[in-house]
């Protein structure tokens, strides 16, 4: 079968179980997408199909033969970073790094999916919400950080989808006189 | 590299006997130690070009996929291997009934933990290995691999045996301590306070499962594993196997959290080794989600007695925490849930103990704080009883009864800020507006409440060594057998070469986990900045007494920025003052001043909860944290881990519970969905302060350990913040809605 991933055609003889997240990682030496749990409960594996998230490792590697899939390793590269991988290095939105290829993917998603008008749980209006701490809160709860670098997840991806930048950790600099 | 590891002459050593007043990080000019610099490997972990344990592509490797028991006490009566080997891609099943581990090795250990596994002990105990060619075909033949077991009688429920407890040896905590009478001081108290808290058993849940790549090359072995302490864990390793602590070399360049679930080896690291060995060819064996919840660590489940006796101005004159706590048979770790209550607060007559009641459950072993984390869940919550029935300020009763020397030792602390972090926090917060009569405030259907907690958490010194190379092109190498497991440890030690050696951080390359570098105490008990951080901040001394010499300058008379030496009326690029290179090695080690002080970090945290006065449903609304832990050695990093820390507690407080079948022992809710861990939605935008403080008699970098401190007291401000809002005192965690729904005051 072959598979269009990050604009490059790769070829790849899989079993009808492989799933699209171990197609990835097992075959074609693309790690940066982790596997957290393997049963779609914590958001690490995430990428984009056809510019929308999944969890890829809830779907099969089989039924993606024609589809655009984007990885981390296509959003941005060292040296090359997608803004949201850049905004998450300077808001340290993440500890361990393990759960966050996943959490940029989703977070690449999100955005798309808010600015087309999608509600979520938290929305006041169905078809018009804003971007609040709550809504990107909400819309990122499928993508669990056990180092909890949460509220520094929100403060990147709120800095990027140009609602605003905090920087709490200057505050915390200044008391120690850094 | 590092050749010389302990050799003498390039190798700076120091055992903390004495203060160490000075620090070059306080007198060096290249700016950056403390700063909230990003992380060194940021780039590579937001790219996903960090690697992993399971991510080494190496040729000919082998599939396996482990196989748990499905009895939760039995012995195994046969392992029909046949059944599954003609199945596609399937290369062995590998059991091996002496050598498999029964369960994990605790940190620090330096010899294998129980091993054995044709007697079963707890559901899910890894008895067998599946190989394959490739994930999916193991994952086939390990669920068909048919094995007979001999079921037998096992304990699963703690309410049942809870009286069969025993004392055990002690352990970084004495297992029983007492001074004074707590019973005579009860009596004859003014206000008392004499209740029983009890914390479930709970899951480190990294986001990164265990897994290990075993490799051979004739008889050593190299395992890429995700791993805390590779030091210790390579000799455990060696000790399972049989074979000697130098010919294993473990891997650990980056480890997706560990939280203390990696501190000893699990036992897929043994299973892959073994395998691998038998195959002739690399193994890889990764746990599923549910495995790792079966098999490797669980904190244990606590019941905690808690006496507090106050004379009439609220002056404590006894406590008593007295714990309950469960293990596998045969195992005497126990969950120290007394160790942050030696030290918190005054009072004469103590009762502090501890006794383990065995359980065939999984091991339990260090989670996050080990102690504190849960143990100040009673403390805390408690004290906040015995302030409401004085009619007194929660601050206050922690005010006045905040020692002025360890109240046991009767000597000094090496630091202590409490009092200070809970009068800033206070301010900060906005304590002054809660109303001191609970359930007062309402905004809609929530009831809205405030809480506050101490946060103690004791301050431990390892040994540990680290080397640094410097080039002639003025580049510079670290290299220790330290880990980073997302607490920043590339970037502090980075930092701290960098001030001392004024070498810019893009040019020094940092190398952690490999046990081919100088050993290393790892990441564990908070120990790792302060520990590995003074191995290389005597590296960096030892350097610069070189770079002086090569100057022809006093040490005091040089200074190091920007990649020069500066000196003498000169000015001269560090790598001309280095011939061909230098290398050179630094150690510290614990010494006396740990027995002349009592050190610890301190702080304390405030959170605003709302309770739904229809639902029960907790919302933590606020939450901000002040923390003591002598320097901050980089403000962003530190920072993030109180935030970890005080989301773990909120976890705690409110949705971690790990649930076992009475009946069988086996783990329901073995996975992310069913074991609760707070999500982006559960986390408001926390606030994380520090009190800039200096611990002279830690270590020569004046830090303490954070990771720890920002998780103790962190669930108990949470509690007691569930009180205030609605006058429903749980002291049974988590708190779930039922559990509050009885006690809420009518609509």
């Amino acid at each position: 079968m072959h598979f269009t991933i990050n604009g490059q055609r790769h070829e790849a003889d899989v079993d009808l179980r492989t799933s699209l997240l171990d197609l990835c990682r097992e075959h074609l030496g693309l790690t940066g997408s982790k596997k957290g749990c393997d049963h779609g409960q914590c958001g690490a594996c995430t990428m984009l199909v056809n510019g929308r998230r999944i969890n890829a490792c809830l779907s099969l590697a089989v039924m993606h033969q024609d589809d655009e899939i984007v990885t981390i390793e296509g959003l941005g590269q060292v040296g090359n970073l997608h803004p949201l991988q850049d905004a998450f290095v300077r808001h340290d939105g993440y500890q361990c790094g393990y759960c966050t290829p996943g959490q940029i993917c989703s977070a690449v998603g999100m955005l798309d999916e808010q600015k087309k008008g999608w509600p979520s749980y938290v929305s006041e209006s169905l078809t018009d919400s804003e971007l609040t701490d709550a809504e990107i809160s909400e819309r990122m709860s499928g993508n669990i950080c056990r180092c909890a670098a949460y509220p520094n997840i929100v403060d990147a991806i709120r800095e990027v989808a140009g609602k605003g930048d905090r920087q709490p950790v200057l505050e915390a600099a200044k008391e120690i006189g850094a | 590299m590092f050749e010389k590891i302990f050799g003498a002459g390039d190798t700076n050593s120091l055992t903390m006997n004495k203060p160490h007043p000075d620090s070059l990080l306080d007198t060096g000019v290249q700016g950056v130690i403390s700063r909230p610099i990003d992380r060194v490997d940021g780039p590579l972990k937001v790219s996903g070009t960090a690697t992993y344990a399971a991510e080494y592509q190496l040729d000919g490797l082998a599939h396996g996929v482990l196989v748990g028991s499905t009895v939760g006490k039995g012995r195994i009566v046969s392992v029909d291997a046949d059944a599954v080997l003609g199945m596609p891609g399937v290369i062995d099943v590998v059991t091996d009934f002496d050598t498999f581990l029964r369960n994990a090795q605790q940190g620090g250990e330096t010899t294998a933990p129980t091993q054995g596994v044709r007697d079963v002990d707890y559901f899910g105990e890894i008895v067998a290995i599946v190989l394959a060619e490739s994930f999916e075909e193991a994952r086939a033949a390990a669920y068909a691999l048919p094995i007979e077991y001999e079921k037998k009688e096992g304990q699963y429920a703690f309410q049942a045996h809870r009286t069969e407890g025993e004392t055990p040896p002690d352990s970084v905590t004495p297992a029983k301590f007492t001074q004074g009478d707590i019973d005579q001081a009860m009596r004859d108290a003014a206000v008392t306070v004499d209740v029983t808290y009890v914390t479930p058993s709970q899951n480190s849940a990294a986001m990164e499962p265990h897994a290990s790549i075993a490799v051979w090359n004739d008889d050593a072995l190299t395992l890429y594993g995700a791993y805390q302490m590779p030091t210790s864990d390579a000799q455990q390793l060696a000790k399972s196997l049989g074979v000697s602590d130098k010919k294993v070399r473990i891997i650990a360049r980056y480890i997706g959290g560990g939280f203390g679930s990696k501190l000893g080896i699990a036992p897929e690291s043994v299973a892959a080794a073994v395998a691998a060995k038998k195959l002739g060819r690399p193994v890889k064996a990764v746990m599923a989600r549910g495995q790792v919840f079966d098999a490797t660590v669980r904190r244990s489940n606590t019941e905690q007695h808690m006496r507090l006796a106050t004379d009439r101005n609220g002056r404590l004159t006894a406590i008593g925490h007295d714990s309950l706590t469960s293990n596998l048979p045969g195992e005497d770790y126990f969950e120290p849930v007394g160790i942050g209550t030696h030290l918190a607060y005054a009072g004469e007559n103590r009762s502090i103990t501890h006794q383990l009641v065995p359980l065939n459950l999984t091991l339990s072993g260090s989670m996050r704080a080990p102690g504190e984390a849960v143990g100040m869940i009673g403390l805390e919550c408690a004290m906040d009883e015995l302030a409401e029935k004085l009619g007194m300020d929660p601050i206050e009763l922690r005010r006045i009864n905040d020692p002025a020397v360890d109240p046991e030792k009767d000597v000094p602390f090496s630091s202590r800020a409490l009092t200070q972090s809970l009068d800033k926090g206070a301010e900060l917060f906005g304590w002054n507006k809660r109303n001191a009569m609970p359930g007062q405030r309402r905004e809609g259907e929530w009831l809205i409440g405030m809480g506050v907690a101490s946060a103690v958490r004791g301050n431990q010194l390892q040994q540990s060594a680290a080397g640094i190379e410097i080039r002639p092109d003025g580049t510079a190498t670290v290299a220790s057998a330290m880990t980073d497991i997302g607490t920043g440890s590339y970037t502090i030690l980075a930092q701290i070469a960098s001030e001392i050696l004024g070498i810019p951080l893009d040019k020094i390359t940092m190398k952690l986990g490999d046990t081919i570098d100088p050993p290393a105490a790892g990441s564990g008990g908070s120990w790792g900045a302060a520990s590995a951080g003074s191995a290389v901040y005597l590296a960096a001394e030892q350097a610069r007494k070189k770079l002086a010499a090569a100057m022809g300058v006093e040490e005091a008379e040089l200074t190091l920025k920007d990649g020069y030496a500066i000196g003498d009326n000169r000015q001269v690029p560090i790598g001309e003052l280095v011939g061909s290179g230098i290398e050179v090695t630094g150690e510290i080690k614990p010494g006396s001043q740990e027995k002349q002080t009592t050190q610890a970090s301190f702080g304390c945290h405030f959170a605003e909860v709302g309770v739904n006065a229809v639902t029960g449903e907790v919302r933590v609304r606020r939450m901000l944290g002040v923390f003591a832990a002598g320097r901050v050695l980089n403000a962003k990093t530190a920072r993030s881990q109180c935030l970890g820390g005080m989301t773990f507690g909120i976890g705690a407080a409110l949705t971690e519970d790990l649930i076992h079948d009475q009946r069988t022992g086996k783990l329901v809710n073995r996975d992310l969905a069913e074991y609760h861990l707070p999500v982006n939605a559960d986390v408001p935008q926390l606030e994380v302060h520090f009190i800039d403080e200096r611990d002279i008699h830690a270590n020569p970098i004046h830090a303490k350990g954070i990771g720890e401190l920002g998780i103790s007291g962190a669930a108990p401000a949470v509690v007691n913040a569930i009180y205030n809002a609605c006058g429903v005192r749980v002291r049974d965690m988590p708190i779930t809605c039922d559990k509050l729904l009885a006690g809420l005051p009518p609509m």
